[in-house]
């Protein structure tokens, strides 16, 4: 098997192949934590970091591991590492514990954390593994935080409204109230709001790659490689 | 696959069962008192909302009994009371108390009473009212709930403990009249089972320590 360039795991993790709005993976963290920047943002890293460890542990490990029990393995290594994620937050960062809750143990079903060590990380070295959970780590966490962030302008005017449960005390001044005594959009912040809003990044997703598509055709560069990109 | 094969499959699984649990216990280990301790700061703070921080010197958080009130709702009917001295002199009570009729769940409340028996406060705990309407009971999204704050039973009458729409004293929410129902409902239950108990509430032995 062809070893994939760094660039493109980066750009399969962060677009192509972003694992929240084009594998729709982990669909239901993704609409359920979304309401702020900050839980997204939340939910993002505490997956990214599961994401590295599992696939830095799988990717070390595959050489060693049977294919007949890999995949016992596998959940064993991810569970383990959610838990000790579960236990670390719920240690230093009690009160986003608190606001994520039962989302931080469900990581463990979050099928692209799974996926990617099935797929990927027990496929290739260890640097190639690292590299493509950071890339669709935070290709995760940016549809959070891009969800999140349309949900709570829309349904509450601010951004970034309880960041003290992240940064501490300092925290209280990075929210940004962009729309003074705002009613409240209640249906961006309902669940519906969810689906809608992930329809609309998805959408936009689609808009951009069709118009690159037909850039590409009408003008065809000569230095652009016909690569399946 | 020969036998060969089939133990060293096993005794690998074995291994990485072994490994992942140690690191949780690892993990568990360490962050134990921390988590403890999280969790005591959080309840304390909740507790100093309705008895503030320097009225009371006994250790809150510790001196607490759990009764059984027959009226109560939840699944055992126990609430549980924390008792905040001065001295011997008895400053107030926070009781937990549980409003099982909201629109959406049970809601959990803490009721502080001061020891001349009116309501230093109330607070919503927990809850999963519609974001926006029933959850104006937050003191976070609205001071609805600050109305309770210096009520007793007699004042308002009895009589008079229930939503404007039932007759009350009480203020229902814009678009949500079910959930102030239930929360005054649940106050008043607590307010009952306090008059009826005060004094075995505050001598009652504490249960731990």
């Amino acid at each position: 098997m062809s070893k994939p360039s760094f660039s493109s795991i980066i750009s399969d993790g962060l677009w192509t192949n972003n694992p929240g709005v084009v594998q729709l993976l982990g669909l239901c963290p993704l609409l359920a934590v979304t309401t702020n920047v900050v839980n997204g943002l939340g939910l993002g890293l505490a997956t990214t970091l599961t994401l590295l460890a599992s696939n830095a542990t799988v990717s070390t490990i595959r050489r060693v591991v049977r294919p007949e029990v890999r995949i016992p393995v596998f959940v064993l290594i991810i569970a383990s590492v959610v838990t000790v994620i579960e236990l670390a937050m719920n240690a230093w960062l009690h009160d986003l514990y608190k606001v994520l809750g039962i989302f931080i143990p469900l990581i463990v079903t979050n099928c692209a954390i799974i996926g990617r060590a099935e797929s990927f990380a027990s496929r290739n070295t260890v640097d190639r593994a690292v590299v493509d959970a950071l890339a669709m780590g935070t290709g995760f966490t940016l549809v959070l935080v891009t969800l999140g962030g349309m949900r709570e302008l829309l349904g509450q005017g601010t951004l970034l409204s309880q960041a003290h449960m992240m940064f501490g005390e300092a925290g209280r001044q990075l929210t940004l109230t962009l729309i003074d005594d705002y009613r409240g959009f209640l249906l961006a912040i309902l669940p519906p709001g969810a689906f809608i809003g992930l329809g609309f990044i998805i959408a936009g997703m689609n808009l951009v790659n069709n118009r690159r598509a037909r850039r590409i055709a009408v003008h065809p560069a000569p230095a652009e490689q016909p690569s399946a990109a | 696959m020969n036998y060969r094969q089939i133990i060293y499959t096993a005794i690998i699984l074995l291994l990485f069962t072994v490994i992942g649990t140690s690191l949780v216990a690892l993990t568990y280990d360490n962050t134990r008192e921390r988590i403890a301790a999280n969790e005591r700061a959080t309840l304390l703070r909740k507790l100093n909302q309705l008895v503030p921080a320097g009225s009371y010197d006994n250790a809150l958080v510790d001196d607490f009994i759990t009764v059984v009130d027959p009226a109560a709702a939840g699944k055992d009917k126990t609430v549980t009371v924390y008792r905040a001295r001065r001295g011997d002199a008895a400053v107030a009570l926070v009781m937990s108390a549980v409003a099982p009729d909201g629109y959406s769940g049970n809601i959990r409340l803490l009721v502080g009473v001061q020891a001349d028996d009116i309501l230093s406060g109330v607070r919503v705990v927990a809850h999963r009212e519609t974001p926006g309407l029933g959850d104006a009971i937050d003191e976070q999204r609205s001071d609805w709930v600050y109305g309770f704050d210096g009520k007793s039973l007699g004042n308002p009458p009895l009589a008079k403990w229930a939503v404007r729409k039932d007759g009350g004293n009480f203020d229902q929410l814009t678009g949500a009249t079910i959930t102030p129902r239930a929360i005054v409902r649940a106050v008043r239950r607590t307010l009952l089972y306090y008059r009826a108990n005060r004094e075995a509430l505050y001598a009652t032995a504490a249960n731990t320590e």
